[in-house]
Order: structure tokens, then sequence, then C-alpha cells
């Protein structure tokens, strides 16, 4: 009999091998959260710059009254999905708040970012169909489209002229959705949305953003990639998620097609879960409203992505992107200098996400940082000392 | 030389910097378990050979593509399909 998990062997043995050079990087306990930007992590005040908490909107008092209120009204969850057990006034309530704040006609909730993507995919495209999706692709796209049974065609990141020779060689005649995101989350760059839409207007597609890095982040309005890039007319289709600018969990897809409302009767990663619970749906309700009504934190984020950013730069790191972004991530030459830099970032009282190979781009080591709006320059300026004293230490070697 | 020892041929070479290994790479080599590559890097290779033939290999077809002889097999029915070398 063949074990089944045998093939885990190589993994276990990688996993041992990054424990022997530390703490656990890739299964860290925050034993306190103190806010957004603070935790006690293996009893020392460390600064959080690894939490994708875009907006530090995780500890606001009107969120957590809503949450609270929620709770004693609704109970703590929906125990089904809306197909089976009806949906909450409160989720119609979200997807309408939704719906105006991303000006576009329909918006569904999923129950987290990972199901909007597996949703909006699979309910979007067919076998018949053919998904387009950028090579760097979050992990919940390659398994949405995975899930739509339609043909995939990888087009190589940001190259909207490789996507333009695809679309030219194209053998079959179904439907054609292009994916791309409006931040990538390892390097932190975004898509140049004008040329894709170029592309869209020379060969006909409908095209998908996944804004979960993006929203609430990009645009005059917040509303993301499609609003900074003043295209949001070219753009059928929105993914979105809570986890993030939100400071909750859940994702949403939203868009103008008279259809789209019927996603809901043929998406099995809608139809077949829970739906999202009572609290969840209360702080994601309250925290939408505050992202409208407070776009200085928005202003905020953007000052404090540029300091880190050309902190970082003078500091002489590698960083994953040119553009000024909330994703900083720096450049480390292998696996092993970038596991001993978390380590002493750590000890140091900075925690960053690590991100390793096969899940980065092109192979590449890196130190990811997410800014928050929540950061005081103070602490922003702190994460860049830190990082400057691990490179005095000799563990950072330029990447090439 | 027949066409499919071409096509094997060129595949070997468009295959040569991901085998860090440096095995000798015969038709029955598994891209992935003989090489020791992970997914994103045969997704990389497979990128390669699409733009070498001009051709597009779905990934829908990778699945079910494990050895060079695969490869070559795919790579031969797509340029039937239309694709130009």
């Amino acid at each position: 009999m063949t074990d089944l998990l045998e093939k885990y062997k190589a993994l276990a043995e990688r996993h041992e091998r990054m424990m022997s050079l530390g703490v656990n990087a890739v299964g860290l306990t925050n034993d306190r959260i103190l806010s957004p930007t603070r935790a006690i992590i293996a009893g020392r005040e460390t600064i959080l710059a690894g939490t994708n908490n875009y907006m530090g909107i995780t500890f606001e008092p009107d969120c957590i009254a809503a949450g609270q209120k929620a709770l004693e009204l609704y109970g703590t969850g929906t125990t089904g999905s809306r197909i089976a057990n009806g949906s909450y006034a409160m989720h119609r309530e979200l997807e309408r708040e939704l719906a105006l704040f991303l000006r576009r006609r329909h918006c569904i909730m999923f129950t987290t970012g990972y199901q909007a993507n597996l949703g909006m995919l699979a309910g979007l495209a067919g076998p018949k169909d053919t998904i387009y999706l950028d090579a760097d692709s979050h992990s919940s796209i390659y398994d949405g489209c995975t899930l739509s049974g339609a043909r995939l065609v990888r087009f190589r990141h940001n190259d909207a002229s490789d996507l333009d020779k695809r679309l030219a060689r194209a053998e079959d005649d179904g439907g054609r959705l292009v994916v791309l995101e409006g931040i990538y989350s390892m390097l932190g760059d975004r898509a140049p949305l004008a040329d894709f839409v170029e592309v869209k207007k020379k060969h006909g597609f409908q095209l998908l953003v996944d804004e979960a890095h993006s929203f609430g982040v990009l645009g005059e309005n917040g509303r993301g990639l499609a609003d900074e890039a003043g295209l949001e007319d070219d753009v059928d289709f929105i993914v979105g998620t809570f986890s993030k600018s939100i400071g909750a969990i859940g994702g949403f897809g939203a868009g103008n097609h008279a259809l789209f409302e019927m996603i809901r009767y043929a998406s099995r990663p809608y139809m077949f879960t829970a739906s999202p619970s009572p609290a969840t749906v209360a702080t994601s309700l309250a925290a939408v409203r505050k992202l409208k009504a407070e776009p200085e934190r928005r202003k905020r984020l953007a000052q404090n992505s540029a300091r880190l950013h050309n902190g970082f730069k003078a500091l002489g790191l590698t960083l994953g992107c040119d553009q000024v972004s909330p994703v900083v991530a720096v450049n480390c030459p292998d696996e092993v200098s970038t596991i001993a830099m978390w380590n002493a970032l750590l000890k140091a009282g900075v925690y960053v996400n690590i991100a390793l190979p096969p899940g980065t781009p092109a192979k590449q080591c890196l130190l990811r940082c997410s800014v928050s709006a929540a950061h005081t320059f103070e602490e922003i300026d702190r994460i860049i000392t830190l990082f400057g004293e691990v490179v005095a230490q000799g563990h950072y070697k330029q990447a090439v | 030389m027949t066409a499919s020892a071409d096509t094997f041929t060129l595949l070997c070479q468009l295959l040569e910097p991901f085998n860090t290994a440096k095995i000798t790479l015969k038709p029955e080599t598994d891209i992935s378990g003989d090489l020791n590559i992970d997914s994103v890097s045969v997704m990389d290779f497979v990128m390669e050979v699409e733009d070498h033939f001009n051709i597009d290999i779905p990934l829908n077809v990778l699945s079910e593509t494990r050895s060079i002889a695969d490869l070559v097999k795919v790579v031969e029915d797509r340029l039937a399909k239309g694709g130009t070398q």
C-alpha cells in the first residue's frame, strides 16, 4: 500500500532545515495583538510590518461595536449557505453598500477572499471558454481557473504584448476572460492596465481585475487600480477581499452585466459554503463606510509607503518594484540569508513576511513588508533602522 | 533525423537551464520528478517552449504531460493545428 503522506517527506525535510535556522518563519504565533501595528511575539513587543492591514482598521471602536451588536442580535454564525438557509438582511446591506462604493450595479459577497476568486472565475468561465492569466497570479486565481474547467493560457507577467501574441493565435471561439491583479502581492507592482485595455480593444475579451491588495488603497476614491488609471469602464469584473483594507474576512465580486446575479446560482464556492458570520458582515459594513468617510487613511498609507520605500532604497536594498506601493519587498540573495535576516529582524522587534520559492516570482527570496495607514512615522523609521542594522551585521548581500 | 527526434533535441536544449542536476535527458525523463523542479518552473519552461514553437500549450494539457516524450507529442499536435516554428 502506498502511504499517502510519503510524498511530503521532502517538504518535511525542508521545514526541518528552516526550523534549525531559527524559529518557525511560516508558523509564527502572535501571543497578543496590541494594535494594528503592534503585537507581543515571543515575549517581546514587536512592530508589525507584514499584516496587509493597509487601512489599520482592525481596532476601530465603531467597527468593534458593530460586530459586538451583531453577535448579540444575530448570534455567532449563520450555520449554512445563503442558497439553503437564506440571506440575512445585513448580507444584502453590505452588498448594496459595496456596489455603491464601487459604482457597480451588482455585488456578490463570498465567505473568504480565496473563495471570491474561486467563485467568480468558476462562475464566469466554463469548459468552452479560455482564461488568460498573468504568470504571477495569486494561487486563488490559479485554483479558480482550474475549478472553472476552462482552457487556461498563461502569459508573461505584466506583458500586454505577450497577451496580444497569445490572443492572436487563439484557437477556439468560446468566451475569453483575461485576469489581472491591481497590486501583485509578492512584489507590490501594479498591472499596466492601459496597455491591457489597448489589447482588449484590439482582440475583444472580458476583463477581471483582482483588487485584493489595491481595493481601498489605490485611486482617488479607493476603488483600486482601475480607479487610479481612470479605466473603470474598461474593467468588466472586480474581485476584492475583506481581509486586508476592510480588516475582517470575506470577499466580493462586482460587475454591471445584466446576468451577473446568476453567478449566485451557478458558482459552487458561493452555493456550497456557509455565508459570512453576522459579526464579520457587521464589521465589514462599518469598515466600508469608514473607507468612504475617511480618505485621509489612503493619503497616510501613501505617505508611509513612500517613506519605507525611499528609506530602503537609501540603505541600498534591492526592492521588488520601482513603484511606491504598500507592499515593499526586499530581494535577498538566497534562502539561508533570507531566514537569517528574518530571524534577526524579529529578534530586533519587527515582524515582516518571509516569501520563498516556489511561492515567489522568478524564484526570488523575499522579505515582504506591508505598510499600514496606522503606522506612525516613528514606526516606519524604526523599521528602516532595524533593516539597516541587520544589513550591517552582514546578513544581506545585494541580490543580483 | 525524424521530426520527433528534432523536436526532442530542441526540447532538451530548452530544458537545459532547468536541468541543474545535469542528468542525462531521455524521452522517458519525467520533467518534474526526475529533474526535481517545482510546478512553477515547469510552467516557466513550457512558456519557453511556447515562444520557441509559436504555439500555446494550455495549462490543462500539462496536467497529463509527464515525460519529455509526452511533451514532444503535445508540441507536434499543436504544430499540426497551425503553430509555426
